[in-house]
């Protein structure tokens, strides 16, 4: 099981960071990517695979003060 | 000619002393805000993306402008060394305001939490923007761990209440070498005027503008606050008398004489 922004998902063990954001239709643009809290750069979503257990952060700005 | 009136903040430079907030506002109406604010700094914050489609915040923001993006959400040194590492990987820059909360009720910044994070922060070459209660030791130890700024706020967030900390952050002007913008709490335009005149080196409002009867307008008012206090500071007030008064008309010449 994979947990993405807090949720778990079953299915995606196995995929690559890539095909997870893909799979759940994240904007491939202005997001940053945090796996089991360390960040995964743009340049290495195609090739990190998930494990069973890891957590995924998907984060983009929002308007703020 | 008059030599342009710009400051600089971590090595870039800037003509506006408007730092615009983009919390709480109808997208559509951002563009016109930091237009008519002639804001060349726009705060932002990161949080989770949703899967669904939804409209990105940074197609409303007029390009050129410099994106401010701060760590509320976090509750300690560690957390907002996280989020701001997040934001830097968006690529859009190095600047980060340092924002460490765990009050909900006055939403207080927590002065040692934000030291530690700001020297993390600034060791890793970030442009780190401290958002601080006005305490004149806390500032020296923001400025010792490498903060490109101090910002103390002026009344609680959101509050648009003025300058209720106004002698605290006059004694950080007077005595700290960093730039001091004022962040929280001004509320009118009049308000920050004052702290213009004061010396502040910018400041930041959103919920003033956001908030207001007619938003554009309301940036616009901001500005030319911002410029005229900003004016008269640098024209230096004239003195003030503790009693009596002084004319400004000739004492000679009167028809009774």
């Amino acid at each position: 099981m994979i947990q993405v922004n807090g949720e778990n998902f079953d299915g995606f063990d196995g995929l690559t960071v890539a095909e997870v954001l893909k799979a759940q239709n994240y904007p491939d643009k202005m997001i940053a990517v945090e796996c089991n809290g360390a960040i995964i750069p743009r340049g290495k979503w195609a090739e990190q695979t998930l494990a069973d257990g890891d957590h995924i952060e998907v984060v983009r700005f929002v308007g703020g003060g | 000619m008059q030599h342009q009136d710009t400051w600089s903040l971590g090595g870039h430079t800037f003509t506006s002393r408007f730092i615009l907030g983009s919390g709480k506002y109808n997208m559509n109406l951002i563009k016109a805000a930091v237009e008519d604010a002639g804001a060349e700094i726009i705060t932002l914050v990161l949080r989770r993306a949703n899967t669904k489609k939804e409209e990105n915040i940074l197609d409303y923001i007029p390009e050129g402008v410099t994106l401010l993006p701060n760590t509320s959400g976090a509750r300690n040194a560690e957390e907002a060394v996280r989020l701001a590492r997040l934001a830097r990987e968006m690529g859009c820059g190095d600047f980060v305001k340092v924002e460490i909360m765990h009050d909900s009720k006055y939403l207080l910044p927590d002065n040692y939490e934000t030291v530690k994070a700001t020297e993390i922060l600034a060791a890793e070459g970030f442009i780190v923007m401290p958002y601080m209660y006005p305490d004149l030791n806390a500032a020296r130890d923001m400025v010792k761990a490498g903060a490109a700024c101090i910002m103390p706020l002026a009344s609680p967030i959101g509050s648009n209440r003025g300058l209720a900390t106004r002698d605290f952050i006059q004694i950080l002007i007077n005595e700290i070498e960093l730039p001091i913008i004022v962040d929280a709490g001004i509320g009118r335009p009049s308000q920050a005027c004052e702290a213009m005149e004061m010396g502040a080196a910018a400041i930041m409002a959103n919920t003033a503008i956001a908030t207001a009867g007619d938003i554009p307008v309301m940036a616009g008012a901001f500005k030319k606050a911002i410029e005229a206090g900003r004016a008269a500071y640098l024209a230096g007030p004239g003195r003030v008398l503790q009693s009596g008064a002084s004319a400004s008309d000739p004492l000679t010449g009167f028809l009774h004489d």
